[in-house]
């Protein structure tokens, strides 16, 4: 992402910078975390890398290709979950297969894969509406899984759900991203979720954005590699973390 | 008055249905009070027996050369080719307006246009122009069920989730394919429910389309009928029109709920 600009005219006519000058390279494998304030450009700066907007000025490339347009190569997991409720679960997961005209028994493999790595494989033929917000987030990852992208971009994917489903899914989205090896872009504003997803945290200020702080962090990693998540989330050293991030992001 | 928690709350589908029944029952039996008591004269309303009588009558010997079955078979061929046509033309340009801002600005006048207008307004322009054929009968019931038809598919497709449309985007759909595998799909219950409503005007111009030159039909045997003032089987009718729309209607909404059993559960 190199020199990116953007703003939003108001009814007035008066631009509203959303961020100017913001430029970040991000390596591949990396657990990549926006946090910021609601409303500071977070999901503005998602959906230009996932090609759903352009920005005023600059350019967004991946690979060195610059983004014009949505793309297979950049999956992307939305808040709410985008699901298709007249297919089954397993026909939703292989709907990007499906529409590269992938042949049927080909796409079902590989959609039934992807089932199994968000562990939803006994719910393949059920009606998506029939499950849960959480087990829904797990579709949408199975689905954008399948298309097999290069990148993963999340824009507060947990939002929508309660404390415990959002740390389950916390591990699981962990475990798939060290086990994929895929970029992951993931936008939130809960600062113990960026603190412990984040290899690469990008701590943002409120209109218009600027990159407050941008660290390398291992908690993901470890948590990845097997250590529990709450011995983690109780270590002094991520609590510390935390409350700096925190500090940062609060103060005038 | 706030309803305490544990008031009951009528759950059991059986309970809505008893309270139809019994709006239908009680109806029946004034009518059949008011008929008995000879308060109003037979020919401003006949009893619900000598209504049934009639509908007897009509079904096995007839009125003008043509029993009950052929009068509503006339009657449903031309409401079905009228719907089928609709179906075929209404729904495809529905979804265009929907899609096209800018088709949806030039046509969209000229269907607020007409729709307002009774078929009755322009029932004599379409025999002026088209005869008094069965064309323009099937033309009239046509132009009816049309504008609700492709003015519901133009609201349902403007009100499918745009994030649905981005994750087909970003999975990697064509402009065809998301009209095709995303709008299409998740406007089908906003489709149906147009033409449920279609239907339910296309009833209501089949009395006036039989108008032109009918000899055959259940609106042309209800004039007819008024015309000799038979009371008694004006009503009948009637009856025989809104039970058919009602068991028309009834069948679209079970297709309804087996397209889209999502529909009221999921945005």
């Amino acid at each position: 992402m190199r020199r990116v600009s953007t703003s939003f005219r108001a009814a007035t006519g008066i631009a509203t910078p959303v961020f100017e000058d913001l430029s970040l390279e991000i390596g591949a494998r990396e657990f990549v975390v926006f946090l910021g304030p609601s409303g500071c450009g977070k999901t503005t700066l998602l959906n230009h890398v996932a090609g759903f907007t352009r920005p005023e000025s600059g350019s967004i490339e991946v690979d060195g290709r610059s983004i014009r347009a949505p793309g297979p190569d950049r999956g992307v997991i939305f808040q709410q979950d985008a699901l298709m409720p007249w297919l089954s679960v397993v026909e939703n997961v292989e709907f990007g297969l499906r529409l590269r005209g992938v042949a049927a028994a080909v796409r079902r493999r590989a959609a039934t894969e992807q089932l199994a790595r968000v562990e939803l494989a006994e719910f393949a033929h059920h009606k998506v509406w029939e499950l849960s917000g959480g087990m829904r987030q797990r579709v949408s990852l199975a689905r954008a899984l399948a298309a097999d992208p290069q990148i993963l971009l999340m824009d507060e994917p947990f939002g929508a759900l309660d404390a415990l489903t959002r740390e389950q899914m916390q591990t699981l989205v962990l475990r798939v991203w060290r086990a994929t090896e895929k970029q992951v872009l993931l936008v939130t504003h809960d600062i113990e979720e960026a603190v412990f997803l984040a290899t690469d945290l990008i701590t943002m200020s409120a209109r218009p954005a600027r990159v407050l702080a941008r660290q390398r962090l291992d908690f993901g990693s470890r948590h990845a590699a097997g250590e529990p998540a709450r011995r983690i989330k109780s270590d002094p050293a991520f609590i510390a973390m935390r409350e700096s991030v925190l500090a940062r992001l609060f103060a005038p | 008055m706030i309803p305490s928690p544990d008031a009951p709350v009528s759950r059991v589908p059986g309970s809505n249905l008893a309270i139809s029944i019994a709006t239908i029952v009680g109806l029946l039996g004034s009518w059949w009070l008011v008929a008995a008591l000879a308060i109003v004269p037979p020919l401003y309303l006949p009893g619900p027996m000598a209504v049934l009588a009639k509908l007897r009558e009509l079904a096995v010997e007839g009125y003008m050369d043509a029993t009950l079955a052929q009068h509503l078979g006339a009657s449903l061929q031309r409401i079905l080719f009228a719907l089928v046509a609709a179906v075929f033309t209404a729904i495809p340009l529905g979804l265009a307006i929907g899609v096209n801002r800018a088709l949806r600005a030039g046509v969209d006048p000229l269907i607020e246009f007409y729709r307002p207008v009774p078929p009755l307004a322009y029932l004599p322009l379409i025999v002026i122009w088209f005869g008094i054929g069965e064309f323009s009968k099937v033309l009239l019931i046509y132009l009816a069920i049309f504008a609700p038809v492709a003015l519901t598919t133009a609201a349902g497709v403007r009100s499918v989730d745009p994030i649905r449309i981005r994750a087909a985007q970003s999975l990697g759909a064509s402009r065809a394919q998301v009209v095709w595998h995303v709008i299409l799909p998740s406007a089908l219950p906003e489709i149906v429910t147009g033409v449920r409503i279609g239907l339910g005007a296309g009833w209501s111009t089949l009395v006036a389309a039989e108008l032109i030159a009918a000899t055959r039909g259940v609106g042309f045997v209800i004039q007819s009928a008024s015309q000799f003032l038979i009371t008694d089987l004006v009503v009948a009718g009637i009856v025989v029109i809104a039970l058919v729309a009602y068991v028309l209607e009834i069948g679209l909404r079970l297709v309804q709920r087996r397209l889209a059993p999502w529909w009221g559960r999921v945005a």
